[in-house]
């Protein structure tokens, strides 16, 4: 990390108003060209600093939980596409990985490596999108280009893994329904060095640029104690200094045999959380090369898919699996009844906790700088609103 | 020392019952006493449990229902010799609980009455759980005290009904929302 005596040329002048107590009220959003899908803001501002920013949420409740208990277990699969929507192979996986904790169930060592390898694309892909749209928000639009060329990448490859793009309804309970397109060495190889270069890219245009220091160093800080109190979980949590990844903490999978390290960050302002995150995107590149070498050890018939029972009716019992999803614990906590549907579901979006926070980590920063904070946060209204 | 040992240990009398599935160990603690022990288990040197995950919210109608289908044989004594016993709670809330220091997990669960739906809040403890309860409130109508902002979160205010209870109809009971703007408010 840059260390902060870079930043900031003009230190206490710009953030301390006298209070005048003429304060304005700000309504941004929940359809602003700022406001990353339907997020609406309450702020009170003096002048341009923020007194108070209250969330609104709800704007894109769908009510993906009650949908859940009138469906079968398979049939909830595409409903947790639509929570997440930039990485939703992880939602997917972190959905499946519960019901079959609950059943018992066995993935076959293919399958598994099949899913880290999405599930780290998508990490790539949710990344690209978050950084790229930090980039924008602060007025740098090049860097987002560049990034979602390689994202349009991305999704080739899952569109030739099983059809599809954005919503990829990946995996099935029990394993994988398909295997990876058979030249996935090739294309890997190809996007590999694209991702590289485009973060590379990035780096140089943003990590050392005068513009995107002073607008990103040393803005809205959180203390690695009020993080957890407010219960953060993922990039930002590791920004504020916490060594904390379910990967290496509770290994699921074979996460615990891949070498790969966990960046964090000192002061959880913008920089730190945009840093945590570049770095993890070369940690991921990194663990689909080791998981790749595994899987073409693999024998080609190997299983993809464990013994599972045509229809999906796991014992009565509550269970909750957890997670590292691009932002952070991504949690599903299920109860069964001993029927075809589940009994109740319940998400645990990593934004939700994070987004909760929010007016304590803008109080006093300048209306400019609570755009740069949300988009920083990453916060994704499908999976906040549910 | 496993898990279950050292969190009856730690509460003591105040662990109503201990089970176990898939891995997963639930404890459940009377709705009075919740706030201490979950204190006790934060606190405790062998515990530590520091980290709120989530709090989550149960309806369980349909499950007594379902058991009342069941024992159609005992249903067809004419209902009124029963002795009415008292209801089990409907509603449950579960707290999901996760030390850093050695990442186990934990739940705890209260069990919440229909006609005492009042329940303490975390939130002295864990600002984390400052929407989740927001929530709980919004989708199933319980109250939570001593919550600093207590009010809907996902639906709008005015919104009539609690969505995630069981008696409440997949297809919603007709409701729109009507804006109703400050100018028209004026005439």
């Amino acid at each position: 990390m840059t260390a902060e005596s870079q930043c900031r040329i003009y230190p206490e002048a710009i953030n301390e108003p006298e209070p005048s107590g003429d304060y304005v009220h700000i309504n941004i959003g929940p359809s602003h060209p700022a406001m990353h899908g339907t997020l609406r803001i309450i702020t009170t501002t003096d002048g341009e600093s923020v007194i108070n920013a209250e969330p609104e949420i709800g704007y894109l409740h769908r009510g993906v939980e009650k949908l859940g208990e009138n469906l079968n277990y398979t049939q909830f699969i595409p409903l947790t596409d639509r929570l997440n929507y930039c990485s939703a192979a992880a939602n997917n996986v972190a959905y499946e990985m519960t019901v079959e904790k609950l059943m018992g169930l066995e993935v076959p060592e293919k399958a598994q490596l099949i899913r880290i390898i999405l599930m780290e694309l998508a990490r790539i892909a949710d990344h690209q999108v978050c950084v790229g749209i930090l980039g924008v928000d602060l007025g740098a639009f090049t860097p987002f280009l560049y990034l979602f060329i390689q994202r349009e990448e991305i999704y080739e490859i899952f569109e030739k893994t099983n059809g599809t793009r954005l919503t990829n309804t990946f995996g099935r309970i029990g394993g994988v329904d398909t295997d990876l397109p058979e030249d996935f060495g090739p294309m890997w190889n190809k996007l590999r060095d694209g991702i590289r270069k485009a973060n590379d890219e990035t780096d140089r245009l943003l990590t050392h640029n005068r513009i995107f220091m002073d607008r990103a160093i040393g803005v809205t800080p959180f203390s690695a104690e009020d993080a957890l109190n407010w219960g953060f979980t993922g990039p930002c949590l590791r920004a504020c200094g916490v060594k904390r990844d379910l990967r290496r903490d509770e290994p699921y999978y074979m996460y615990d045999s891949f070498q790969f390290k966990i960046p964090t960050g000192e002061n959880g302002d913008v920089f730190d959380r945009y840093m945590v995150r570049m770095i993890e995107m070369e940690e991921s590149v990194k663990i689909i090369d080791q998981a790749y070498e595994m899987y073409r050890q693999m024998p080609e018939d190997a299983p993809l898919m464990a013994r599972v029972p045509k229809i999906i009716k796991p014992p009565a019992g509550e269970v909750y699996h957890a997670i590292e999803s691009p932002n952070g614990e991504l949690g599903f906590f299920i109860k069964s009844d001993g029927t075809s549907n589940p009994y109740r579901i319940k998400i645990r979006p990593p934004c939700y906790m994070i987004y909760q926070a929010f007016p304590e980590l803008v109080q006093g920063e300048m209306i400019a700088d609570l755009i740069a904070c949300l988009s920083s946060l990453n916060i994704i209204a499908g999976e906040l609103d549910r | 020392m496993n898990l279950e040992r050292r969190v009856r240990i730690c509460l003591e009398s105040n662990a109503l019952s201990v089970e176990e599935t898939a891995g997963d160990i639930t404890v459940t603690v009377p709705a009075g006493r919740l706030v201490d022990s979950l204190m006790a288990l934060k606190e405790h040197p062998d515990l530590k449990f520091d980290f709120l995950s989530d709090v989550i919210g149960i309806d369980n109608l349909d499950l007594f229902r379902k058991k009342k289908g069941k024992g159609k044989a005992a249903e067809e004594e004419p209902p009124e010799k029963k002795v009415k016993a008292p209801p089990p709670p409907r509603f449950e809330i579960v707290y999901l609980l996760l030390s850093l220091e050695s990442s186990e997990r934990l739940r705890v669960k209260i069990q919440v009455p229909e006609n005492d739906m009042t329940v303490d809040s975390v939130t002295s403890i864990w600002r984390a759980a400052s929407w989740p309860e927001r929530e709980i409130y919004d989708l199933f109508g319980i109250n939570f005290l001593g919550h600093p902002d207590l009010k809907r979160l996902l639906m709008w205010d005015g919104f009539k009904g609690h969505p995630l209870r069981k008696d409440y109809p997949l297809e919603g009971k007709g409701e729109t929302r009507r804006l109703v703007y400050e100018q028209e408010k004026i005439r």
